[in-house]
Formats: structure tokens, sequence, C-alpha cells
């Protein structure tokens, strides 16, 4: 499914499965350094290879999140934004063939109002949410309107989910399945998890569709590494350390630009 | 849905349930099946019921203020937790959760805290029964209860600054949930309060629930009557819950929740959720909070730490919205004159926590004695007692220096 006909992300990720490869997820955060720079680092990921990118949106009590993401969004709300400036950052970054998802905590979800939410969100080009502490279970009003407005809902599986969890949550899944690699908070590790591998394969055992994988990926050799086993690599904290550690704004980009290069390179190289 | 009791995955109404990471649903689910089996044990049960009465010195008594009943007009009756071992009721959760957590083979146990109360307790809890306890807590928190950090660290426990989001009780949660998201195998949360995702607010409800069953018989004995009504302080709500329960199913007893009312409402400087706040969804459960436009949370504020929390347990938000209990919010100011008074009339010093409850039902007496007469009764939960506060009321009434 995906908002005004544009390019979906299954499509997509059927698209690179078949080119013998995984898709590269790259995740920022709206807002960070500022609306408009964040629009900017949004689309060099785009043009610098991401097959889908994932807009954070900043929210002050980020329990999944580890101390780059945070400090990230943190800042992007100290400097005023606003649940409005992310449909606008949608707005600007949609369009570009590569389809948009928010990954989004439920609170602000809720203020907003879940379908007029949803409503306004489609209508910026948006194809569907990510959401890291809202459960199958607790989402009866998300299921109801993104069916109305053709949005896709990305739900988690974990290491520790039973196999009739995993079941239960991709019923209901629709682009991919984000399988959490690891036991833990998002930010950059040196290994990749060992857990991730079982925990696609589990997965794979209850659906068809797509699997990415999340969680402490950082470089083009671990991208292919999980590119080996999964259809879609994501790739958070790495990105938007790129931006936190620059000592500009160009410079900042020009790392994210390298990064995403790197990656993009390695989800093209599957590790067997 | 019967009085009390949530649905199967934690629900009042649209209150409670569980909005975290996929990752905590197996540590959840093995927390209430774990719980049910624990609470079906007679060894488990009589365990924890000799350890609250040898060690934590329960029952507690109830107590009639008779000074401060005269100054009221009606009869107050306290149920002194203030008494029990570390201070307050929260002895009672820690003591369960943590037998609970060695019964689930769990050596190590987090906990959070605003003012060092329940840390403290989590840490004595865990030197008693020989776990291992890390506490989080905000820097802002560190830096104003140096004393309270130290008596953690006797207790054998690691102390974590947390210098994220405002740095307090709130942050000291979020970062908690972040060590049991990457610990769970080997650890349990012992979360605080009744707020929090199922199974969390019936856990801890059940935990605390027997100052509400000792004061229903402890009253019923001695005055062959029910209270007129029931009071206390809302901060999270585990020490109202554990009044409230045993009386929910008794509909001439009112039920009174008193909320930190801050500077008041119209300042917005306060952290009364249930007055102030709207609905929405923290720290793993709906219920109210306070949150800006756009559901960002916005800190909240109280003299007293304890109940400067910026969301509620779930359970109050259904009382609430059913109507069984009322809410009603008391300011810092209101709450510190309450504090006086009990000093002065009955020599207890109490938590400012509890001078809520007290400054709530004094707001009470005269509605309470024109519907029952001068025998209306009122049971207050004197949850804590105040020797933490001791340096907020030195300030507050302007006590150091050498002569006042």
């Amino acid at each position: 499914m995906s908002g005004n006909g544009a390019v979906s992300v299954t499509s997509v990720l059927e698209k690179t499965r078949a080119d013998g490869r995984a898709g590269l997820v790259g995740y920022l955060p709206a807002g960070y350094p500022t609306v408009d720079a964040s629009i900017t680092a949004i689309r060099t990921m785009i043009d610098a290879g991401c097959d889908l990118v994932e807009v954070g949106l900043p929210y002050s009590d980020p329990v999944m999140d580890g101390p780059a993401i945070q400090r990230a969004a943190a800042a992007a709300l100290a400097g005023g934004m606003r649940t409005r400036d992310l449909l606008r950052v949608i707005e600007a970054v949609s369009g570009h063939g590569v389809p948009v998802l928010v990954m989004t905590y439920w609170n602000p979800i809720e203020k907003y109002g879940v379908d007029a939410f949803s409503r306004d969100f489609a209508a910026a080009g948006g194809a569907g949410l990510i959401t890291p502490d809202l459960i199958p279970d607790e989402a009866d009003e998300w299921l109801a309107a993104s069916e109305r407005h053709g949005l896709d809902r990305v739900f988690l599986v974990a290491p520790s989910s039973t196999p009739e969890r995993i079941a239960r949550t991709v019923e209901v899944t629709s682009g991919f399945v984000y399988a959490q690699s690891i036991m833990g908070v998002t930010g950059v590790r040196d290994s990749t998890s060992t857990a991730a591998p079982g925990l696609v394969a589990r997965t794979r055992e209850a659906t068809t569709l797509p699997v990415g994988v999340g969680l402490g990926v950082r470089s083009g050799a671990q991208a292919a590494e999980v590119a080996g086993y999964a259809d879609a690599v994501i790739v958070g904290s790495a990105m938007v350390s790129c931006l936190l550690d620059a000592a500009s704004e160009s410079e900042g980009l020009a790392a994210l630009r390298s990064l995403t290069t790197e990656l993009a390179d390695g989800v093209s190289h599957p590790t067997d | 849905m019967s009085a009390g009791q949530a649905d199967r995955l934690g629900h009042w109404g649209r209150f409670g349930g569980r909005f975290v990471p996929e990752a905590l649903i197996a540590a959840l689910d093995e927390l209430e099946t774990g719980w049910r089996k624990a609470c079906a044990d007679e060894e488990f049960r009589s365990e924890l019921d000799r350890m609250l009465r040898e060690y934590a010195g329960l029952p507690s008594m109830l107590y009639e203020a008779r000074r401060l009943s005269e100054h009221a007009g009606i009869r107050i009756l306290l149920k002194r937790e203030d008494l029990n071992h570390t201070g307050a009721h929260k002895i009672r959760n820690v003591l369960g959760q943590a037998l609970l957590a060695k019964r689930l083979g769990k050596p190590r146990v987090i906990a959070e805290t605003g003012a060092g109360q329940h840390g403290v307790a989590s840490a004595t809890a865990a030197a008693y029964l020989d776990l291992e306890c890390t506490v989080y807590m905000g820097a802002e928190d560190v830096r104003r209860q140096a004393l309270n950090v130290a008596r953690m660290r006797m207790l054998g426990a690691e102390v974590v600054s947390v210098e994220t989001g405002s740095r307090t009780l709130k942050d000291s949660i979020n970062e908690a949930l972040r060590d049991w998201v990457s610990s769970v195998d080997t650890t349990h949360y012992l979360l605080g309060t009744v707020a929090g995702p199922h199974p969390f607010p019936t856990l801890v409800r059940d935990l605390v629930a027997g100052i509400g069953t000792e004061a229903r018989a402890q009253c019923l004995e001695r005055y062959g009557r029910l209270p007129h009504a029931v009071a206390a302080c809302v901060g999270g709500g585990s020490n109202a819950m554990g009044l409230f329960h045993a009386f929910v199913p008794d509909e001439d007893v009112a039920l009174y929740g008193f909320e930190a009312g801050g500077e008041g409402i119209e300042t917005g400087r306060h952290g009364a959720t249930l007055v102030g706040g709207s609905v929405g969804v923290l720290h793993g459960a709906r219920s109210y909070i306070m949150q800006d436009d756009d559901g960002q949370i916005i800190e909240s504020y109280s003299i007293s730490a304890g109940l400067d929390y910026p969301s509620v347990g779930p359970e109050h938000a259904w009382l609430m919205e059913t109507g069984r209990a009322r809410y009603e919010a008391v300011t810092d100011v209101e709450a510190m004159e309450a504090f006086a008074l009990l000093c002065r009339t009955e020599g207890i010093i109490p938590a400012v926590e509890s001078s809520h409850a007290v400054a709530g039902a004094l707001r009470l007496a005269p509605r309470l004695r024109e519907l029952h007469g001068p025998a209306a009764t009122i049971i207050v939960c004197l949850s804590g007692r105040g020797d933490k506060d001791m340096e907020t009321a030195a300030r507050y009434f302007g006590l150091t220096g050498e002569s006042t």
C-alpha cells in the first residue's frame, strides 16, 4: 500500500530482492539540526542510494533510543520542532521515488488524533508508520486508520518474541517486518547481532513479507553481512552521528553522503 | 469488568494496557504469570507475610489523631505507614517484588527514583534478599538529594545519575526501561508505583493493598463501622491505590485522592495529572498525563518530589472516569500548612507527600460534618514520614539560623 499512487514499500523491497540485494533504509530525525536542514540531509541520503527513508518524529521521552538519537531529538525539540513541521518534511522529501516512512512513539500520534494524523500524513505523501512502542494488541485505532488512508504499518519483532507473537504481529504488518536485532536500544555497535539471523528465520516461517533488520549497523561490511539474511538493512544512529559529530553542516552532509554510499555498496554485496 | 479488575491485557476501560517495545512483552508476560503462580503458592505468601511482619513492622497502626480531629471537627484516623521500615508504604511493594524477582531467578533488580525514597526502599530490599541493585536517578535529583544517594550506596546499590531529558524522575524511568530492554534475562524492573505497562499497575496495587485491608479491618474492629471517607495523596498513585482497593466495593465509603497542585493549576506549575492533565500514553500505559499540544511530555512540579510525576496510575484514571473516586489538587501552600499543623497537634512530622492528604482531609472536614455530623470519620493514609523533608521544611518555614 502507499498513498498517492507513489512507489510502495513492498514493491521497492521486492525489486531489491529480485536484484539479489537488500534494500537500504536510512533514518534521520525531522528537525535536526533545523527543519530545513533535515530536509536537505534526508534528500542527501536519498541521492546517495537509500532505497527507503525513515523519518523520526522527535519525542521528549524516547525509551527505545540510545544517546545519539536522543541528543538529536532533544536538540530538534529545543529548536521548536512541531508535529506539523514533520508533515512539511514528509511533503518535501516524498515523491522522489523513495517511499518515506515515519518512525514515531505513539503519544504524539494519539494527541494529533490517529485518524487525523493518518489523513494528513498520507496527503503529505507518507508511506507508513514504524511504531516502536505500539504493539498490535493496542493498535485497533491505527489498524483502522491505516486501512482507511492506505498507509503501511510496520510493527517490530524482537529476539524475545514467541512464535505466537511473531505470527500475530506479521498478520497485521504491511510494508515490511522490522526485526529488532538485539535486545537493547538504538546505537552503533562494533559487531552486529548473533540473534538477528535466527530472528529473521523465525519471522520468515510466519510470513512472506520482506524482513528488515535494524539496531547497530554502522559500516558497509556490517551492512553486507546483514544483507546476507535480511531484505532490508536499517541504519539510524550511524546516520545521525554523521550530523552530530560534524563541525559544520556541509561537513555533516559530506559524511552522510559518504556513509550512505558505503552502506548502499554493502547491501548490494551480501555476505553469505 | 468488575470493580478493581482489569481485563486480560491490563485495561480499565481505555486506560492501562501495554505501550512498550515488543522486546519487553515476553518479560511482562513472564512477570504476570510468575506473579499469578506466586499468589497461589502458600509458601510464597507466608514468606512475604513473615517479611512484612518481622522486618517491615506491619501491620501499621490506625491512629486516632485526637487533637487534629478536634481542630477539624470530625474524626480523623491516620494509617501510620510512616512507621514502617524505611519510613513509608513503599516497603510493602519492594519486598514483594524483590521476593518475586528471586522466585523468577533474576539476580538483579533495577529501580527508578525521584527524591530517592523508592530507591532507598529498593536498595534495602535488595540488601535484605541478596540481590544486585542499580538505581536510576535524575542528575538534578542526585544533586538535590545527596543524603538519599549516600543511603542507597551504603546499602550496596549502584546509583546511576541520569543526564538525559529533564534529568528528573521521568527520565530515570526512561533510563531504567532502556536498561531493562538490554538486561531482561537477568534483571527485574522493580517499578515503584501503580503506573507502567501491565502487569505493574495490578501487581503493585496488590502488593500495597494491605494498607486498605488493614485499615478497613482496624476501623471495623474499633468503631464497629466503616469510615465515611478515605483520603490519600496521589503522585504515581501507589499509596492511594493501596488504601482505596479494599474500599472500592464499599459504595458508601467516599474515595478521595489529592494531587500536587504545586503553585496552582492555573499557573501550569503543578503535578496534578488527573485534575489538570489530559489523556495520553506515557511509560507504557494510557492514563492522564501532562503534555503539550503535540503530545510532548511537560515537566511536572511540586514542592514534594514524590508527587512530582507527569503521569498517574491508569486505575486512578478509571476510578475518576467512572466517578467512584474523586480527585482534587492541593497546593504547596496548603500542604505545608497541614504539615505544620500535624507537627504541632500530634507530634508527627509527616512526609510532604502525605501532608497533601492531610490538607485534603481538612478541606473535606466541613463537607463530611455537614453530611454525617460530628461522628463523621475519615481515614487518611499517612504514607511516609517527614525526616527526609526537613531541609524543605526548614527552608520553607525559615527555621535555620540562630533564632526563629
